[in-house]
């Protein structure tokens, strides 16, 4: 049986890992190998490796310490962050990624998805996706029942924002998920830039709305603080798979502890190596 | 123990050489068949399209790779290079694969998500495969493919996803893999080490 997929990610600055809440207050958590270590070894299913600068300078960074990871650990690698172009993607793959992930660059160009999936195959291409819930929805509780803010809550509900999380790109998230599967997307790592840093659980409602429209495996991303949540978002939510970042770098829960949960609430987990003798 | 890894320009050749490497093994990237000549093992991975190896490997490749198994030399195909082993696929109908292993590949059904992505299980495993000695019944490996190779008498692992495909086979000396051996942790090493040793028992048995 196909496992839910436990994710570490690893938001990288020059060669370290930091890790925000809500994008901002960037803090030093430690190096990117060590960590991916530790974690293969706890039995993470998979690693994730962002750059939150992308700047030029840290793109030599980022190769050496991708080449680093890679050599440590034997799961997948996914690597994203300011990756712009099909050779952008190429030294990362050539460096050791299993996959590449591309936001911002993807919502300008979308062509770039399907430039990249016809290099890579689209098992390769994971399109990021930071989702918001629209302002005008986030004040209406009190106004239920009014037809005009009824319309308005029956419609798409979440706007995809830039990396940086400060431009609306697009109005519907649901519908850019669908549009980045349709162009090559093999999976979609979806952030609910509403709850990511706030150990409040991952956006359920978002979550589902985009597994359920698309044919890709969903990975929910932002939130996520209890062995709990993670539950919720691999049911209710429909996810295939949850990504952490702080949760797994403070020690607050350990990939073990997590799995262990999960398995005995009856989800698929890969709880051990797998070697006998 | 030399291995030769197929580089054909199909993706994740560099983190097969990396596994390789640790487990003792010396790895190069056989850009040309007659680097296959000095091989103890060759791999052909793979993931992308079949088009692929079915269209860049070609006559002087074919030829190479059955010479290394009339040595007795042992063949490793991941993941795609594994559904080049069968005859055909229906993601490149007009192209022939290695027919090494009889059967034609097919998309996963729609009903489920594709591509398949993430760790599954390994079931039906008859006892006595030497590629996947030393797994536990629990064991689980590292999938990402659109389309799947069938079942069949050389299978000696099914997963399923949607329906039930050939996760391994092994025929003789010709072992394939759907999963990543080189993404599946200490499980997928313990099954690289085992095709490495199906050389050093070969050798052996020579002399």
């Amino acid at each position: 049986m196909l496992a839910k997929r436990m994710i570490a990610c690893l938001d990288v600055r020059d060669g370290h890992v930091v890790k925000g809440v809500n994008f901002a207050g960037l803090r030093d958590v430690g190096d990117p190998a060590a960590l991916a270590a530790g974690y293969a070894q706890a039995g993470i299913d998979e690693i994730v490796v962002l750059d939150v600068t992308a700047t030029f300078e840290s793109r030599t960074a980022l190769i050496a310490t991708i080449d680093r990871v890679a050599r440590t650990i034997f799961v997948p690698l996914t690597v994203g962050g300011g990756v712009r172009s099909v050779d952008d993607a190429a030294r990362l793959v050539d460096a050791g990624a299993d996959k590449i992930s591309v936001n911002s660059a993807a919502l300008r160009d979308p062509s770039l998805i399907t430039r990249l999936a016809d290099r890579f195959g689209r098992q390769a291409v994971v399109v990021a996706i930071d989702a918001r819930l629209r302002g005008d929805l986030q004040v209406d509780a009190r106004l239920r029942g009014d037809l005009q803010v009824d319309a308005r809550l029956r419609g798409p509900r979440y706007d995809v924002l830039s990396r940086s999380g400060t431009v609306i790109e697009r109005s519907d998230a649901v519908a850019w998920a669908q549009e980045a599967e349709a162009r090559g997307a093999g999976e979609i790592l979806l952030t609910s830039m509403d709850r990511d840093g706030t150990k409040r659980g991952f956006d359920c409602e978002l979550t589902a709305s985009v597994s359920a429209a698309v044919g890709v495996p969903v990975i929910a991303s932002g939130g996520g603080g209890t062995p709990e949540d993670f539950a919720a978002v691999l049911t209710t939510g429909l996810a295939d798979a949850a990504l952490a970042a702080s949760i797994f770098h403070r020690g607050e829960t350990s990939v073990g502890e997590l799995k262990r949960y999960l398995a005995d609430r009856g989800l698929p987990v890969r709880l051990e190596s797998g070697v006998s003798c | 123990m030399n291995v030769a890894i197929v580089d054909y320009g199909a993706g994740n050749v560099a983190s097969v050489k990396r596994a390789v490497e640790v487990l003792g093994a010396t790895a190069c990237l056989a850009r040309k068949p007659e680097e296959l000549v000095a091989a103890d093992l060759t791999i052909v991975p793979g993931v992308g399209h079949f088009r692929l190896p079915a269209d860049r490997l070609d006559d002087g490749w074919r030829t190479a790779i059955r010479a290394h198994l009339e040595r007795g030399r042992p063949l490793l195909g991941i993941c795609l290079g594994m559904q080049w082993l069968f005859e055909a696929s229906d993601e490149a109908p007009d192209s022939a694969g290695l027919g090494l292993i009889a059967g034609r590949c097919t998309r996963l059904p729609g009903h489920v998500k594709v591509p398949h992505v993430g760790w599954n299980t390994l079931d039906d495993r008859p006892a006595g495969s030497r590629l996947l000695a030393g797994l536990s019944p629990a064991a689980s490996m590292y999938f990402c493919h659109t389309y799947a190779a069938p079942l069949g008498p050389t299978v000696v692992a099914t997963t399923s996803h949607g329906h039930p495909f050939a996760a391994a086979v092994e025929r003789g000396l010709v072992f394939g893999v759907q999963f990543h051996p080189e993404k599946s942790g200490d499980a997928g090493l313990k099954v690289l080490a085992n095709v490495l040793s199906a050389r050093r028992n070969e050798s052996n048995d020579a002399r």
